[in-house]
Protein backbone atom coordinates (compact mmCIF):
# COMPACT_ATOMS: atom_id res chain seq x y z
CA UNK A 1 0.00 0.00 0.00
CA UNK A 2 1.38 3.33 -1.10
CA UNK A 3 1.98 5.65 1.85
CA UNK A 4 -0.04 8.86 1.98
CA UNK A 5 0.80 11.63 4.42
CA UNK A 6 -0.41 15.12 5.06
CA UNK A 7 0.88 18.07 7.00
CA UNK A 8 -2.45 19.61 7.87
CA UNK A 9 -6.19 19.19 7.69
CA UNK A 10 -8.03 21.84 5.71
CA UNK A 11 -11.60 22.38 4.57
CA UNK A 12 -12.42 21.86 0.90
CA UNK A 13 -14.50 25.05 0.86
CA UNK A 14 -11.33 27.01 1.55
CA UNK A 15 -9.81 25.33 -1.49
CA UNK A 16 -12.72 26.72 -3.48
CA UNK A 17 -12.18 30.19 -2.01
CA UNK A 18 -8.48 30.08 -2.86
CA UNK A 19 -9.15 28.86 -6.39
CA UNK A 20 -11.77 31.55 -6.96
CA UNK A 21 -9.36 34.17 -5.68
CA UNK A 22 -6.72 33.06 -8.18
CA UNK A 23 -9.25 33.10 -10.98
CA UNK A 24 -10.21 36.63 -10.00
CA UNK A 25 -6.68 37.73 -10.69
CA UNK A 26 -6.05 35.64 -13.79
CA UNK A 27 -9.39 35.76 -15.64
CA UNK A 28 -11.28 39.07 -15.92
CA UNK A 29 -14.39 37.29 -17.21
CA UNK A 30 -14.86 35.34 -13.98
CA UNK A 31 -17.67 36.78 -11.85
CA UNK A 32 -19.08 35.45 -8.60
CA UNK A 33 -22.53 35.47 -7.02
CA UNK A 34 -23.48 34.57 -3.48
CA UNK A 35 -26.77 34.20 -1.61
CA UNK A 36 -25.85 35.59 1.81
CA UNK A 37 -23.19 33.00 2.65
CA UNK A 38 -20.02 34.74 1.54
CA UNK A 39 -18.07 33.81 4.65
CA UNK A 40 -19.27 30.20 4.71
CA UNK A 41 -18.31 29.79 1.05
CA UNK A 42 -14.93 31.50 1.58
CA UNK A 43 -15.75 33.98 -1.17
CA UNK A 44 -14.69 36.98 0.94
CA UNK A 45 -11.34 37.47 -0.76
CA UNK A 46 -12.86 37.55 -4.23
CA UNK A 47 -15.58 39.92 -3.03
CA UNK A 48 -13.02 42.25 -1.48
CA UNK A 49 -10.58 42.21 -4.40
CA UNK A 50 -13.16 42.43 -7.18
CA UNK A 51 -16.25 44.21 -5.86
CA UNK A 52 -17.39 45.08 -9.39
CA UNK A 53 -17.44 41.39 -10.30
CA UNK A 54 -19.07 40.14 -7.11
CA UNK A 55 -22.86 40.05 -6.83
CA UNK A 56 -24.48 39.68 -3.43
CA UNK A 57 -28.01 38.56 -4.27
CA UNK A 58 -29.39 38.07 -0.78
CA UNK A 59 -31.38 35.02 0.26
CA UNK A 60 -32.81 34.43 -3.19
CA UNK A 61 -31.19 31.40 -4.78
CA UNK A 62 -33.61 31.07 -7.69
CA UNK A 63 -32.84 34.64 -8.72
CA UNK A 64 -29.12 33.95 -8.29
CA UNK A 65 -29.17 31.03 -10.73
CA UNK A 66 -31.13 33.10 -13.26
CA UNK A 67 -28.79 36.08 -12.97
CA UNK A 68 -25.83 33.74 -13.41
CA UNK A 69 -27.38 32.33 -16.60
CA UNK A 70 -27.88 35.88 -17.87
CA UNK A 71 -24.33 36.94 -17.08
CA UNK A 72 -23.02 34.34 -19.52
CA UNK A 73 -24.78 36.30 -22.26
CA UNK A 74 -22.05 38.89 -22.71
CA UNK A 75 -19.19 36.49 -22.08
CA UNK A 76 -18.94 36.27 -18.30
CA UNK A 77 -18.10 33.06 -16.44
CA UNK A 78 -20.31 33.09 -13.33
CA UNK A 79 -19.54 31.07 -10.19
CA UNK A 80 -22.53 30.83 -7.84
CA UNK A 81 -21.98 30.02 -4.20
CA UNK A 82 -24.30 28.73 -1.52
CA UNK A 83 -24.87 25.53 0.47
CA UNK A 84 -25.34 22.36 -1.60
CA UNK A 85 -28.99 22.04 -0.61
CA UNK A 86 -29.81 25.57 -1.78
CA UNK A 87 -27.60 25.10 -4.85
CA UNK A 88 -29.55 22.14 -6.17
CA UNK A 89 -32.83 20.98 -4.63
CA UNK A 90 -34.11 24.47 -4.02
CA UNK A 91 -33.37 25.67 -7.54
CA UNK A 92 -33.68 22.54 -9.63
CA UNK A 93 -36.02 23.95 -12.22
CA UNK A 94 -33.99 27.16 -12.57
CA UNK A 95 -30.86 25.10 -13.21
CA UNK A 96 -32.73 22.76 -15.51
CA UNK A 97 -34.27 25.41 -17.78
CA UNK A 98 -32.11 28.54 -17.54
CA UNK A 99 -28.72 26.81 -17.20
CA UNK A 100 -28.63 23.18 -18.40
CA UNK A 101 -31.24 23.19 -21.18
CA UNK A 102 -30.08 26.65 -22.23
CA UNK A 103 -26.47 25.42 -22.32
CA UNK A 104 -25.15 28.27 -20.17
CA UNK A 105 -21.59 28.37 -18.92
CA UNK A 106 -22.51 28.60 -15.22
CA UNK A 107 -20.40 27.07 -12.43
CA UNK A 108 -22.65 26.04 -9.54
CA UNK A 109 -20.37 25.81 -6.52
CA UNK A 110 -21.85 24.12 -3.49
CA UNK A 111 -20.48 23.91 0.02
CA UNK A 112 -21.63 22.09 3.16
CA UNK A 113 -22.66 19.05 1.14
CA UNK A 114 -23.65 15.87 2.91
CA UNK A 115 -23.67 14.76 6.54
CA UNK A 116 -20.45 16.59 7.44
CA UNK A 117 -22.33 19.86 7.56
CA UNK A 118 -23.03 18.53 11.03
CA UNK A 119 -25.10 20.15 13.72
CA UNK A 120 -27.54 22.04 11.48
CA UNK A 121 -29.20 18.71 10.75
CA UNK A 122 -31.06 17.13 7.87
CA UNK A 123 -32.73 20.29 6.53
CA UNK A 124 -29.29 21.40 5.38
CA UNK A 125 -27.54 18.04 4.83
CA UNK A 126 -28.37 17.28 1.25
CA UNK A 127 -27.49 13.73 0.22
CA UNK A 128 -29.27 13.82 -3.14
CA UNK A 129 -27.40 16.60 -4.93
CA UNK A 130 -25.06 14.47 -7.03
CA UNK A 131 -28.03 12.51 -8.32
CA UNK A 132 -30.08 15.61 -9.09
CA UNK A 133 -27.21 17.20 -10.98
CA UNK A 134 -25.97 14.15 -12.84
CA UNK A 135 -29.43 13.52 -14.29
CA UNK A 136 -29.32 16.85 -16.13
CA UNK A 137 -28.11 16.41 -19.71
CA UNK A 138 -24.83 18.22 -20.33
CA UNK A 139 -24.07 18.86 -16.66
CA UNK A 140 -20.54 18.09 -15.44
CA UNK A 141 -20.50 16.93 -11.80
CA UNK A 142 -17.34 17.17 -9.68
CA UNK A 143 -16.72 16.22 -6.05
CA UNK A 144 -13.06 16.74 -5.11
CA UNK A 145 -11.51 15.13 -2.05
CA UNK A 146 -9.35 17.72 -0.30
CA UNK A 147 -8.28 21.37 -0.23
CA UNK A 148 -5.65 21.12 -2.96
CA UNK A 149 -7.89 19.20 -5.31
CA UNK A 150 -10.84 21.54 -4.73
CA UNK A 151 -8.64 24.54 -5.49
CA UNK A 152 -7.35 22.90 -8.66
CA UNK A 153 -10.86 21.86 -9.72
CA UNK A 154 -12.17 25.40 -9.20
CA UNK A 155 -9.48 26.77 -11.49
CA UNK A 156 -9.99 24.00 -14.05
CA UNK A 157 -13.74 24.44 -14.45
CA UNK A 158 -13.30 28.08 -15.49
CA UNK A 159 -11.70 26.88 -18.72
CA UNK A 160 -14.35 24.23 -19.34
CA UNK A 161 -17.19 25.50 -21.55
CA UNK A 162 -20.56 24.39 -20.16
CA UNK A 163 -22.46 24.03 -16.91
CA UNK A 164 -20.64 22.46 -13.96
CA UNK A 165 -21.71 21.40 -10.47
CA UNK A 166 -18.78 21.57 -8.06
CA UNK A 167 -19.44 20.02 -4.66
CA UNK A 168 -17.34 20.50 -1.54
CA UNK A 169 -17.77 20.69 2.20
CA UNK A 170 -17.35 22.24 5.59
CA UNK A 171 -15.10 20.06 7.79
CA UNK A 172 -11.33 20.00 7.76
CA UNK A 173 -9.98 16.84 6.16
CA UNK A 174 -6.44 15.62 5.41
CA UNK A 175 -4.93 17.69 2.62
CA UNK A 176 -2.85 15.06 0.89
CA UNK A 177 -3.05 15.53 -2.88
CA UNK A 178 -0.03 17.32 -4.37
CA UNK A 179 -0.54 21.08 -4.61
CA UNK A 180 0.79 21.04 -8.16
CA UNK A 181 -1.37 18.15 -9.38
CA UNK A 182 -3.23 19.17 -12.53
CA UNK A 183 -6.97 18.69 -12.34
CA UNK A 184 -8.32 16.86 -15.36
CA UNK A 185 -12.11 16.83 -15.57
CA UNK A 186 -13.38 13.30 -16.12
CA UNK A 187 -10.06 11.62 -15.37
CA UNK A 188 -9.93 9.25 -12.40
CA UNK A 189 -6.86 9.42 -10.15
CA UNK A 190 -5.13 6.14 -9.29
CA UNK A 191 -4.11 6.31 -5.63
CA UNK A 192 -3.00 2.74 -5.06
CA UNK A 193 -2.60 -0.15 -7.45
CA UNK A 194 -3.98 -3.38 -6.06
CA UNK A 195 -5.16 -6.81 -7.15
CA UNK A 196 -7.88 -8.14 -4.84
CA UNK A 197 -10.54 -5.42 -4.91
CA UNK A 198 -11.11 -1.89 -6.21
CA UNK A 199 -12.39 0.89 -4.00
CA UNK A 200 -13.83 3.78 -6.00
CA UNK A 201 -14.29 6.76 -3.68
CA UNK A 202 -15.28 10.39 -4.09
CA UNK A 203 -15.10 13.52 -1.93
CA UNK A 204 -14.54 13.09 1.78
CA UNK A 205 -14.64 9.30 1.43
CA UNK A 206 -11.37 9.25 -0.51
CA UNK A 207 -9.26 9.64 2.64
CA UNK A 208 -11.42 7.03 4.39
CA UNK A 209 -10.68 4.69 1.48
CA UNK A 210 -6.95 5.23 1.99
CA UNK A 211 -7.34 4.43 5.70
CA UNK A 212 -9.31 1.30 4.77
CA UNK A 213 -6.61 0.32 2.27
CA UNK A 214 -3.96 0.47 5.00
CA UNK A 215 -6.03 -1.75 7.29
CA UNK A 216 -6.67 -4.20 4.47
CA UNK A 217 -2.97 -4.28 3.56
CA UNK A 218 -2.17 -5.19 7.14
CA UNK A 219 -4.52 -8.17 6.71
CA UNK A 220 -2.93 -9.14 3.41
CA UNK A 221 -5.64 -7.79 1.12
CA UNK A 222 -4.41 -5.72 -1.82
CA UNK A 223 -6.87 -2.92 -2.56
CA UNK A 224 -6.76 -0.77 -5.64
CA UNK A 225 -7.92 2.73 -4.66
CA UNK A 226 -9.19 5.16 -7.24
CA UNK A 227 -10.36 8.71 -6.64
CA UNK A 228 -13.36 9.48 -8.84
CA UNK A 229 -13.49 13.26 -8.46
CA UNK A 230 -15.67 13.60 -11.56
CA UNK A 231 -18.94 11.76 -11.20
CA UNK A 232 -20.04 12.89 -14.64
CA UNK A 233 -18.64 12.32 -17.16
CA UNK A 234 -17.50 9.14 -15.47
CA UNK A 235 -14.06 7.81 -16.42
CA UNK A 236 -15.52 4.62 -17.91
CA UNK A 237 -12.17 3.35 -19.14
CA UNK A 238 -10.59 3.59 -15.69
CA UNK A 239 -13.56 1.88 -14.01
CA UNK A 240 -13.69 -0.96 -16.52
CA UNK A 241 -9.92 -1.53 -16.54
CA UNK A 242 -9.80 -1.80 -12.77
CA UNK A 243 -12.93 -3.98 -12.56
CA UNK A 244 -11.40 -6.31 -15.13
CA UNK A 245 -8.27 -6.58 -13.00
CA UNK A 246 -9.67 -7.00 -9.47
CA UNK A 247 -13.10 -8.46 -10.34
CA UNK A 248 -14.88 -6.92 -7.35
CA UNK A 249 -15.79 -3.37 -6.42
CA UNK A 250 -16.62 -1.20 -3.43
CA UNK A 251 -17.87 2.35 -3.94
CA UNK A 252 -17.76 5.00 -1.20
CA UNK A 253 -19.41 8.39 -1.06
CA UNK A 254 -21.13 10.87 1.24
CA UNK A 255 -24.42 10.67 -0.63
CA UNK A 256 -27.56 8.59 -1.00
CA UNK A 257 -27.00 5.19 -2.54
CA UNK A 258 -29.71 6.14 -5.05
CA UNK A 259 -28.27 8.47 -7.63
CA UNK A 260 -24.69 8.69 -6.45
CA UNK A 261 -21.29 7.47 -7.59
CA UNK A 262 -22.01 3.83 -6.78
CA UNK A 263 -25.15 4.00 -8.86
CA UNK A 264 -23.20 5.37 -11.84
CA UNK A 265 -20.54 2.67 -11.57
CA UNK A 266 -23.11 -0.10 -11.08
CA UNK A 267 -24.92 1.04 -14.22
CA UNK A 268 -21.73 1.00 -16.26
CA UNK A 269 -20.66 -2.40 -14.99
CA UNK A 270 -24.10 -3.93 -15.47
CA UNK A 271 -23.94 -2.89 -19.13
CA UNK A 272 -20.31 -3.63 -19.89
CA UNK A 273 -18.79 -5.97 -17.33
CA UNK A 274 -21.07 -7.37 -14.60
CA UNK A 275 -18.99 -7.40 -11.43
CA UNK A 276 -19.84 -7.95 -7.73
CA UNK A 277 -20.26 -4.53 -6.12
CA UNK A 278 -20.94 -3.19 -2.62
CA UNK A 279 -21.84 0.42 -1.87
CA UNK A 280 -20.79 2.47 1.13
CA UNK A 281 -23.34 5.29 1.08
CA UNK A 282 -26.40 6.52 2.94
CA UNK A 283 -29.19 4.01 2.48
CA UNK A 284 -32.44 5.87 1.80
CA UNK A 285 -32.34 7.99 4.93
CA UNK A 286 -32.15 11.62 5.97
CA UNK A 287 -29.33 12.75 8.23
CA UNK A 288 -29.62 14.40 11.66
CA UNK A 289 -27.78 16.75 14.02
CA UNK A 290 -24.42 15.71 15.40
CA UNK A 291 -20.73 16.32 14.88
CA UNK A 292 -19.42 15.40 11.42
CA UNK A 293 -17.37 12.51 12.84
CA UNK A 294 -20.29 11.12 14.85
CA UNK A 295 -22.55 11.26 11.81
CA UNK A 296 -20.07 9.59 9.48
CA UNK A 297 -19.77 6.72 11.96
CA UNK A 298 -23.51 6.43 12.63
CA UNK A 299 -24.38 6.39 8.92
CA UNK A 300 -21.56 3.97 8.12
CA UNK A 301 -19.39 6.27 6.03
CA UNK A 302 -16.03 5.34 7.54
CA UNK A 303 -12.97 3.13 7.00
CA UNK A 304 -14.46 0.36 9.12
CA UNK A 305 -17.47 0.03 6.86
CA UNK A 306 -15.33 0.17 3.73
CA UNK A 307 -13.23 -2.69 5.11
CA UNK A 308 -16.37 -4.70 5.89
CA UNK A 309 -17.75 -4.05 2.40
CA UNK A 310 -14.45 -5.19 0.87
CA UNK A 311 -14.50 -8.46 2.80
CA UNK A 312 -18.09 -9.05 1.79
CA UNK A 313 -17.55 -8.34 -1.89
CA UNK A 314 -14.40 -10.44 -2.16
CA UNK A 315 -16.47 -13.44 -1.06
CA UNK A 316 -18.88 -12.76 -3.93
CA UNK A 317 -16.20 -13.07 -6.62
CA UNK B 1 -38.06 53.25 -38.73
CA UNK B 2 -41.04 51.91 -40.62
CA UNK B 3 -44.21 54.02 -40.78
CA UNK B 4 -47.22 53.19 -38.63
CA UNK B 5 -49.04 51.87 -41.71
CA UNK B 6 -46.12 49.62 -42.53
CA UNK B 7 -45.91 48.35 -38.96
CA UNK B 8 -49.66 47.64 -38.95
CA UNK B 9 -49.24 45.56 -42.06
CA UNK B 10 -46.51 43.55 -40.38
CA UNK B 11 -48.80 43.06 -37.38
CA UNK B 12 -51.47 41.58 -39.66
CA UNK B 13 -48.93 39.26 -41.24
CA UNK B 14 -47.75 38.18 -37.79
CA UNK B 15 -51.35 37.45 -36.75
CA UNK B 16 -51.78 35.33 -39.87
CA UNK B 17 -48.60 33.46 -38.99
CA UNK B 18 -49.76 32.83 -35.43
CA UNK B 19 -53.12 31.33 -36.29
CA UNK B 20 -51.68 29.25 -39.12
CA UNK B 21 -48.86 27.92 -36.91
CA UNK B 22 -51.11 26.76 -34.09
CA UNK B 23 -53.73 25.44 -36.52
CA UNK B 24 -51.17 23.34 -38.38
CA UNK B 25 -50.24 21.34 -35.30
CA UNK B 26 -53.51 21.75 -33.41
CA UNK B 27 -51.61 23.00 -30.38
CA UNK B 28 -49.93 26.09 -28.99
CA UNK B 29 -51.04 29.35 -27.41
CA UNK B 30 -52.76 31.73 -29.82
CA UNK B 31 -54.53 34.05 -27.35
CA UNK B 32 -51.54 35.67 -25.64
CA UNK B 33 -49.57 35.60 -28.88
CA UNK B 34 -52.20 37.60 -30.76
CA UNK B 35 -52.51 40.10 -27.92
CA UNK B 36 -48.79 40.85 -27.99
CA UNK B 37 -48.39 41.23 -31.77
CA UNK B 38 -48.19 45.03 -31.59
CA UNK B 39 -45.61 44.89 -28.79
CA UNK B 40 -43.32 42.49 -30.66
CA UNK B 41 -43.59 44.33 -33.98
CA UNK B 42 -42.94 47.68 -32.28
CA UNK B 43 -39.88 46.26 -30.57
CA UNK B 44 -38.31 44.31 -33.42
CA UNK B 45 -39.28 46.58 -36.33
CA UNK B 46 -39.29 49.89 -34.50
CA UNK B 47 -37.40 50.48 -31.33
CA UNK B 48 -34.82 47.78 -30.73
CA UNK B 49 -31.23 48.13 -31.93
CA UNK B 50 -30.39 44.64 -33.16
CA UNK B 51 -28.70 42.69 -35.91
CA UNK B 52 -30.95 39.88 -37.20
CA UNK B 53 -28.66 38.81 -40.03
CA UNK B 54 -25.71 38.23 -37.70
CA UNK B 55 -27.13 36.76 -34.52
CA UNK B 56 -24.64 36.44 -31.70
CA UNK B 57 -25.50 34.93 -28.35
CA UNK B 58 -23.53 37.59 -26.48
CA UNK B 59 -25.32 40.47 -28.22
CA UNK B 60 -22.48 42.89 -27.55
CA UNK B 61 -23.50 46.40 -28.56
CA UNK B 62 -27.07 45.29 -29.31
CA UNK B 63 -30.32 45.56 -27.42
CA UNK B 64 -31.41 42.09 -26.34
CA UNK B 65 -34.85 40.69 -25.60
CA UNK B 66 -35.99 37.89 -23.30
CA UNK B 67 -39.41 36.29 -23.52
CA UNK B 68 -40.17 35.11 -20.00
CA UNK B 69 -43.67 33.78 -20.74
CA UNK B 70 -42.36 31.36 -23.32
CA UNK B 71 -45.74 29.88 -24.21
CA UNK B 72 -46.44 32.80 -26.53
CA UNK B 73 -43.70 31.42 -28.77
CA UNK B 74 -45.81 31.76 -31.97
CA UNK B 75 -45.65 35.56 -31.93
CA UNK B 76 -41.95 35.47 -30.98
CA UNK B 77 -41.07 33.06 -33.79
CA UNK B 78 -43.11 34.95 -36.35
CA UNK B 79 -41.45 38.26 -35.52
CA UNK B 80 -37.97 36.72 -35.41
CA UNK B 81 -38.51 35.17 -38.84
CA UNK B 82 -40.14 38.26 -40.33
CA UNK B 83 -37.29 40.46 -39.08
CA UNK B 84 -34.67 38.19 -40.63
CA UNK B 85 -33.31 35.88 -37.92
CA UNK B 86 -34.23 32.73 -39.83
CA UNK B 87 -36.17 31.76 -42.97
CA UNK B 88 -39.90 32.51 -42.80
CA UNK B 89 -40.71 29.09 -44.26
CA UNK B 90 -39.29 27.51 -41.10
CA UNK B 91 -42.43 28.70 -39.28
CA UNK B 92 -44.09 25.65 -40.89
CA UNK B 93 -42.02 23.40 -38.60
CA UNK B 94 -43.45 24.87 -35.38
CA UNK B 95 -43.92 22.15 -32.71
CA UNK B 96 -43.05 19.40 -35.18
CA UNK B 97 -40.40 16.71 -34.77
CA UNK B 98 -36.80 17.82 -35.47
CA UNK B 99 -37.75 21.51 -35.50
CA UNK B 100 -35.77 24.43 -34.10
CA UNK B 101 -39.16 25.96 -33.26
CA UNK B 102 -39.95 23.99 -30.13
CA UNK B 103 -43.25 24.40 -28.33
CA UNK B 104 -41.51 26.80 -25.98
CA UNK B 105 -38.44 28.79 -27.07
CA UNK B 106 -35.03 27.27 -26.50
CA UNK B 107 -31.39 27.80 -27.37
CA UNK B 108 -30.96 24.04 -27.45
CA UNK B 109 -31.68 23.66 -31.17
CA UNK B 110 -29.68 26.77 -32.05
CA UNK B 111 -32.53 28.96 -33.27
CA UNK B 112 -31.12 32.44 -33.97
CA UNK B 113 -32.75 35.15 -31.88
CA UNK B 114 -33.37 33.05 -28.77
CA UNK B 115 -30.91 33.56 -25.89
CA UNK B 116 -32.43 31.41 -23.14
CA UNK B 117 -35.06 28.71 -22.81
CA UNK B 118 -38.35 29.79 -21.27
CA UNK B 119 -41.64 28.12 -20.57
CA UNK B 120 -41.38 27.24 -16.93
CA UNK B 121 -42.58 30.64 -15.77
CA UNK B 122 -40.93 33.32 -13.68
CA UNK B 123 -37.31 32.85 -14.71
CA UNK B 124 -36.84 35.41 -17.49
CA UNK B 125 -36.48 38.51 -15.35
CA UNK B 126 -33.55 37.05 -13.42
CA UNK B 127 -31.81 36.04 -16.64
CA UNK B 128 -32.40 39.49 -18.11
CA UNK B 129 -30.91 41.10 -15.01
CA UNK B 130 -27.81 38.96 -15.49
CA UNK B 131 -27.54 40.07 -19.11
CA UNK B 132 -28.03 43.69 -18.03
CA UNK B 133 -25.24 43.34 -15.45
CA UNK B 134 -22.97 41.84 -18.12
CA UNK B 135 -23.70 44.87 -20.32
CA UNK B 136 -22.68 47.18 -17.50
CA UNK B 137 -19.45 45.24 -16.95
CA UNK B 138 -18.78 45.44 -20.68
CA UNK B 139 -19.49 49.20 -20.77
CA UNK B 140 -22.21 48.41 -23.29
CA UNK B 141 -24.96 51.03 -23.06
CA UNK B 142 -27.60 49.07 -24.95
CA UNK B 143 -30.88 47.98 -23.38
CA UNK B 144 -32.25 44.66 -22.14
CA UNK B 145 -35.97 44.10 -22.78
CA UNK B 146 -38.22 41.49 -21.18
CA UNK B 147 -41.82 40.46 -21.58
CA UNK B 148 -43.89 38.70 -18.92
CA UNK B 149 -47.46 37.53 -18.61
CA UNK B 150 -49.55 39.00 -15.82
CA UNK B 151 -50.40 35.51 -14.54
CA UNK B 152 -46.68 34.80 -14.51
CA UNK B 153 -46.23 37.38 -11.77
CA UNK B 154 -47.73 34.82 -9.39
CA UNK B 155 -44.35 33.08 -9.48
CA UNK B 156 -42.19 34.04 -6.49
CA UNK B 157 -38.94 34.30 -8.42
CA UNK B 158 -40.29 37.36 -10.24
CA UNK B 159 -40.38 39.23 -6.95
CA UNK B 160 -36.89 38.10 -5.95
CA UNK B 161 -35.71 39.52 -9.24
CA UNK B 162 -37.81 42.69 -8.92
CA UNK B 163 -36.32 43.35 -5.49
CA UNK B 164 -32.79 42.80 -6.75
CA UNK B 165 -33.10 44.94 -9.89
CA UNK B 166 -34.30 47.97 -7.94
CA UNK B 167 -31.96 47.51 -4.98
CA UNK B 168 -28.91 47.17 -7.22
CA UNK B 169 -30.02 49.92 -9.62
CA UNK B 170 -30.18 47.77 -12.73
CA UNK B 171 -31.41 50.70 -14.81
CA UNK B 172 -30.64 49.36 -18.30
CA UNK B 173 -33.65 47.07 -18.32
CA UNK B 174 -37.16 47.70 -19.66
CA UNK B 175 -39.64 45.04 -18.60
CA UNK B 176 -43.16 44.82 -19.87
CA UNK B 177 -46.07 42.93 -18.34
CA UNK B 178 -48.78 41.82 -20.73
CA UNK B 179 -51.84 42.77 -18.70
CA UNK B 180 -54.44 40.76 -20.56
CA UNK B 181 -56.07 39.73 -17.29
CA UNK B 182 -56.34 36.08 -18.32
CA UNK B 183 -54.66 32.84 -17.34
CA UNK B 184 -55.40 29.18 -17.97
CA UNK B 185 -58.07 28.60 -15.33
CA UNK B 186 -59.86 31.91 -15.84
CA UNK B 187 -59.31 35.62 -15.34
CA UNK B 188 -56.42 36.60 -13.10
CA UNK B 189 -59.00 38.11 -10.73
CA UNK B 190 -60.73 34.76 -10.46
CA UNK B 191 -57.59 32.69 -10.09
CA UNK B 192 -55.44 34.86 -7.82
CA UNK B 193 -56.17 38.58 -7.67
CA UNK B 194 -52.89 40.49 -7.67
CA UNK B 195 -54.10 43.89 -6.58
CA UNK B 196 -52.32 46.94 -7.91
CA UNK B 197 -49.25 45.91 -9.87
CA UNK B 198 -48.28 49.56 -10.16
CA UNK B 199 -48.28 49.89 -6.37
CA UNK B 200 -46.34 46.65 -6.00
CA UNK B 201 -43.60 47.48 -8.49
CA UNK B 202 -43.34 51.04 -7.19
CA UNK B 203 -42.98 49.71 -3.67
CA UNK B 204 -40.17 47.50 -4.94
CA UNK B 205 -38.49 50.61 -6.39
CA UNK B 206 -39.26 50.42 -10.10
CA UNK B 207 -40.07 53.28 -12.45
CA UNK B 208 -43.56 52.20 -13.55
CA UNK B 209 -45.22 53.32 -16.78
CA UNK B 210 -48.80 52.57 -17.83
CA UNK B 211 -49.67 51.68 -21.39
CA UNK B 212 -53.44 51.68 -21.78
CA UNK B 213 -53.51 50.80 -25.48
CA UNK B 214 -51.24 47.82 -25.90
CA UNK B 215 -52.97 46.88 -29.13
CA UNK B 216 -52.36 50.24 -30.78
CA UNK B 217 -49.09 50.19 -32.67
CA UNK B 218 -48.50 53.93 -32.39
CA UNK B 219 -49.15 53.84 -28.63
CA UNK B 220 -46.77 50.93 -28.11
CA UNK B 221 -43.99 52.53 -30.19
CA UNK B 222 -44.41 55.82 -28.35
CA UNK B 223 -44.34 54.06 -24.97
CA UNK B 224 -41.22 52.05 -25.79
CA UNK B 225 -39.49 55.28 -26.84
CA UNK B 226 -40.57 56.96 -23.62
CA UNK B 227 -39.37 54.00 -21.60
CA UNK B 228 -35.96 54.20 -23.23
CA UNK B 229 -35.68 57.78 -22.01
CA UNK B 230 -36.38 56.51 -18.50
CA UNK B 231 -33.38 54.16 -18.54
CA UNK B 232 -30.05 55.12 -17.01
CA UNK B 233 -31.65 56.97 -14.12
CA UNK B 234 -31.02 54.51 -11.31
CA UNK B 235 -34.23 52.50 -11.58
CA UNK B 236 -35.37 49.53 -13.65
CA UNK B 237 -38.29 50.45 -15.89
CA UNK B 238 -41.60 48.60 -15.95
CA UNK B 239 -44.34 49.03 -18.54
CA UNK B 240 -47.74 47.75 -17.48
CA UNK B 241 -49.26 47.11 -20.89
CA UNK B 242 -52.99 46.50 -21.21
CA UNK B 243 -53.79 44.17 -24.08
CA UNK B 244 -56.66 42.01 -25.13
CA UNK B 245 -56.02 38.30 -25.26
CA UNK B 246 -56.75 37.08 -28.78
CA UNK B 247 -56.79 40.62 -30.21
CA UNK B 248 -57.47 40.74 -33.95
CA UNK B 249 -59.55 37.56 -34.10
CA UNK B 250 -63.03 38.43 -32.86
CA UNK B 251 -64.07 35.05 -31.50
CA UNK B 252 -60.84 34.74 -29.51
CA UNK B 253 -60.89 38.22 -28.02
CA UNK B 254 -60.95 38.76 -24.27
CA UNK B 255 -61.37 35.12 -23.26
CA UNK B 256 -59.06 32.79 -21.39
CA UNK B 257 -60.56 29.93 -23.40
CA UNK B 258 -58.13 30.62 -26.25
CA UNK B 259 -55.08 30.64 -23.99
CA UNK B 260 -53.93 27.25 -25.21
CA UNK B 261 -56.40 26.05 -27.83
CA UNK B 262 -55.87 26.00 -31.60
CA UNK B 263 -58.53 27.04 -34.15
CA UNK B 264 -60.18 24.45 -36.41
CA UNK B 265 -60.25 24.81 -40.23
CA UNK B 266 -63.30 27.02 -40.27
CA UNK B 267 -62.04 29.19 -37.43
CA UNK B 268 -58.69 29.54 -39.17
CA UNK B 269 -60.41 30.76 -42.33
CA UNK B 270 -62.34 33.34 -40.28
CA UNK B 271 -59.18 34.49 -38.50
CA UNK B 272 -57.35 34.90 -41.80
CA UNK B 273 -60.25 36.83 -43.31
CA UNK B 274 -60.22 39.15 -40.32
CA UNK B 275 -56.52 39.79 -40.87
CA UNK B 276 -56.70 40.04 -44.62
CA UNK B 277 -53.71 41.38 -46.51
CA UNK B 278 -53.84 42.21 -50.23
CA UNK B 279 -50.25 41.11 -50.63
CA UNK B 280 -49.99 38.51 -47.90
CA UNK B 281 -46.72 36.62 -47.77
CA UNK B 282 -47.76 33.54 -45.81
CA UNK B 283 -45.08 30.91 -45.37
Amino acid sequence: MKKYTYTEKKDTRSGFGAGLSELGKSNPNVVALCADLTGSLKMDAFAKDHPERFFQVGIAEANMIGIAAGLTIGGKIPFTGTFANFSTGRVYDQIRQSVAYSGKNVKICASHAGLTLGEDGATHQILEDLGLMKMLPGMTVINPCDYNQTKAATIAIASHEGPVYLRFGRPTVPNFTPADQKFEIGKAVMLNEGTDVTIFATGHLVWKAIEAGEQLAAEGISAEIINIHTIKPLDNAAVLASAKKTRCIVTAEEHQMNGGLGDSIAQLLARELPTPLEMVAVNDSFGESGTPDQLMVKYGLDAKNIVAAVKKVIKRK
Amino acid sequence: MASTAELEKIVSQVRRDIVRMVHAVNSGHPGGSLGCAEYFVSLYFGVMKHNPSKFSMDGIGEDVFFLSNGHISPVFYSVLARSGYFPVKELATFRKLDSRLQGHPTTHEGLPGVRVASGSLGQGLSVAIGAALAKKLNNDDSIVYTLHGDGELQEGQIWEAAMYAAAKKVDNIISTVDMNGQQIDGSTDQVLPMGSLRAKFEAFGWDVLDLEKGNSISSVVAMLKTAKEHTGKGKPVMILMKTEMGHGVDFMMGSHKWHGVAPNDEQLAQALTQNHLEDEADY
